[in-house]
């Protein structure tokens, strides 16, 4: 379909979204993510039945967390979608990028960026 | 007439009369003439008045206080005792301060959880539960010892009661529990608010089947229905309490203004029935709050006037 | 086990804001297995935490450690150096482990990162239960190995109370009434004779009520 989505989305393959750790998602913020957010399989349709609850709730753990640091929960977020929706998947990519955009950089990157002197 | 104690309660029960007790629930304040006043009102109906010890876990004026007032006023109380909140230095100390005072009745209580309460962040200490605490008030009068081994001068004489609920689970250790407790040492018992009537027959049956009618005076607790809300609350709500659909379907088939009425019937009928029953010793009417239609209800069940005992 | 459980993040950061150089500590015993502060609970813990510090524009440092045992002092000591380069230790081991943590470390400041509840097991994944208070003088053979010290919320030792109902507890619906538990239990076993013997007055000073406790096994003394 070649269908296009914001190009500064980064895609990391795992073999289900219950793979993805609440430490997997903190780890990208402290490397200077500004959004996260999980693609996984209809609920209700996981292949190992629970992976995708199991992400939705991480992801709901991290939004508390980041909440809590700073960060902003809502730079954290997780769709279901089937395999078969790829406008659905280029829909989200958008929906997500500029959520982001609007909420503007991850202020820890910008903390960082500041102390290695890159700072605008 | 055999006594252990100066109790008159346990001077009626002995004469073989069914008494007729109540009780009356302290106020949040210090004003003493608050009970004196709920207990003028049925003094002459009862043979003597339950002072509840902070009942559901609500911070109230304390019973101990309350049954001295009883006493200075010439009507008999009995001191109920929870465990929740007294170890037994405390335990045993107010037994004493109550026995200072003549108090001769003692009711034996767990006590609700203080989650209910007005504190319910609070401890709980229990370090006795109420079977225990029957033991030792009987320890404490028939050896005349504290716990600890040491003679009290002066020993209490407490006629000793506990509750018990026939329509707890589970029911099937309901007739052994309430073996349990006369071994313990007590020696009445005031039952939890009957209205099924043919559970609490059946529980007593088994009880008599056992033989344990002749070794304790049962009174059976019978409360007023004010309202066809209040039934619905107590079933749904109280835990332990069987209130049948058909007392339900009775009380809210009459007007609401009529309710209250109904409510009466249904408790004098109950006695009525229950008097007739083998091994009912007495009743113990607990009004909530509506202390004052104790007398109509004791008269319409024709257990007025009260013997009169030394 | 001993069953903990986080601390909100929230007080964690009140607590150690202000500090330059933090430690996570972590136990791989108990707080392991019941998911509260092992080494995955100390990752999570100290990236928030470096995540808090950026984004509050401090320097503060964040380091992790995950101890074999910190009730144990030959574990602590192995440790000496980790700790003593920070300036603040957060403790992510229960409340004995939080402690001898802060004996052995006499001028480093302990945190406590969770919460220590009680011990107990495993009902599913992601759900611990109370069995034991520790009172020091178990009743499990009189009560068909269900106790009421740790399981009644009275402690009622010749139960139930008139609030037990449908096998729960007056407290709460989701709590088992343990006394339904020990009848259960003792007429299974073919018992329920014993359920007449009144228990008598509990001895409660080998429980918290005689002070703090310890236990000395001479023959393997030192």
């Amino acid at each position: 379909m070649r269908l296009n989505y914001p190009a500064h989305v980064r895609v990391v393959r795992v073999p289900c979204t219950g793979k993805v750790d609440l430490i997997h998602i903190l780890r990208a913020f402290e490397k200077g993510a500004d959004g996260v957010y999980l693609v996984g399989c209809m609920e209700g349709s996981c292949f190992y039945e629970q992976g995708n609850f199991r992400a939705r709730k991480r992801v709901e753990h991290a939004q508390r967390l980041l909440e809590a640091v700073g960060t902003g929960g809502q730079r954290v977020q997780m769709y279901n979608l089937s395999s078969g929706e790829a406008p659905l998947f280029a829909q989200y990519a958008r929906e997500m990028s500029e959520r982001i955009m609007a909420l503007g950089p991850n202020p820890a990157k910008l903390a960082m960026d500041v102390r290695q002197g890159k700072a605008a | 007439m055999n006594t252990k104690t100066p109790s008159k309660l346990e001077k009626v029960l002995a004469a073989g009369h069914q008494a007729v007790t109540s009780e009356c629930g302290p106020p949040r304040g210090s004003d003493a003439q608050v009970i004196l006043h709920k207990a003028e009102m049925i003094k002459n109906h009862v043979d003597a008045i339950n002072i509840t010890d902070n009942q559901t876990s609500v911070t109230r004026l304390c019973s101990l206080a309350s049954c001295i007032h009883l006493k200075l006023a010439g009507v008999e109380p009995i001191l109920q005792m929870v465990t929740r909140d007294r170890n037994r230095i405390a335990m045993q100390s107010d037994i004493l301060g109550a026995a200072s005072f003549d108090i001769h009745n003692m009711l034996c209580l767990t006590g609700d959880h203080q989650s209910f309460g007005d504190c319910a962040q609070g401890q709980n200490v229990h370090d006795l539960d109420s079977m225990q605490l029957i033991q030792m008030v009987r320890h404490m009068r028939d050896e005349g010892k504290f716990l600890g081994g040491d003679e009290i001068k002066r020993p209490p004489k407490i006629f000793v009661g506990a509750a018990e609920n026939p329509f707890a689970d589970p029911f099937e250790i309901r007739v052994p529990r309430l073996a349990k407790k006369i071994a313990a040492g007590v020696e009445f018992i005031q039952t939890q608010c009957i209205f099924n009537l043919d559970k609490f027959e059946l529980w007593m049956r088994m009880a008599g089947d056992r033989g344990l009618l002749d070794q304790v005076y049962i009174l059976a607790g019978l409360t007023p229905l004010k309202t066809a809300g209040m039934a619905k609350y107590m079933k749904n709500r109280v835990p332990g309490m069987d209130v049948p659909d058909e007392v339900i379907k009775r009380i809210s088939g009459v007007p609401k203004d009529q309710q209250a009425d109904e409510g009466i019937k249904i408790c004098v009928e109950s006695i009525q029935r229950l008097k007739e029953f083998p091994g009912v010793k007495g009743f113990h009417i607990m009004a909530i709050e509506w202390e004052e239609k104790v007398p109509e209800i004791v008269e319409k069940a024709g257990l007025y006037p009260r013997p009169k005992v030394d | 086990m001993i069953v903990a459980k986080g601390k909100p993040l929230e007080e964690i950061i009140e607590a150690v804001k202000d500090c330059d150089s933090i430690l996570v500590a972590g136990c791989n015993e108990c707080v392991t297995v019941c998911e509260a502060g092992g080494s995955k609970e100390v990752g999570i813990l100290a990236s928030a935490l470096r995540l808090y510090f950026l984004n509050q524009g401090k320097k503060t440092q964040v380091g992790e450690i995950t101890l074999q045992r910190q009730c144990d002092r030959e574990y602590l000591i192995q440790a000496r150096e980790s700790v003593e380069s920070y300036q603040m230790v957060i403790s992510m081991a229960c409340g004995v482990g939080c402690q001898f943590m802060a004996e052995e470390f006499a001028n480093k400041p302990v945190q406590p990162g969770v919460n220590t509840m009680f011990m107990g097991g495993a009902l599913e994944r992601g759900v611990w239960s109370e069995r034991c208070q520790g009172c020091g003088s178990c009743l499990l053979a009189r009560t068909g190995g269900i106790c009421p010290v740790a399981r009644c919320a009275k402690r009622v030792l010749n139960g139930p109370c008139g609030g037990s109902s449908n096998g729960k507890c007056e407290i709460s619906k989701d709590v088992d009434c343990a006394w339904q538990l020990i009848v259960n239990r003792l007429k299974a076993l073919g018992r329920m004779d014993d359920y007449e013997q009144i228990i008598p007055l509990k001895d409660w000073s080998s429980d918290r009520a005689g002070g703090p406790r310890k236990v000395v096994k001479e023959e393997v003394r030192q």
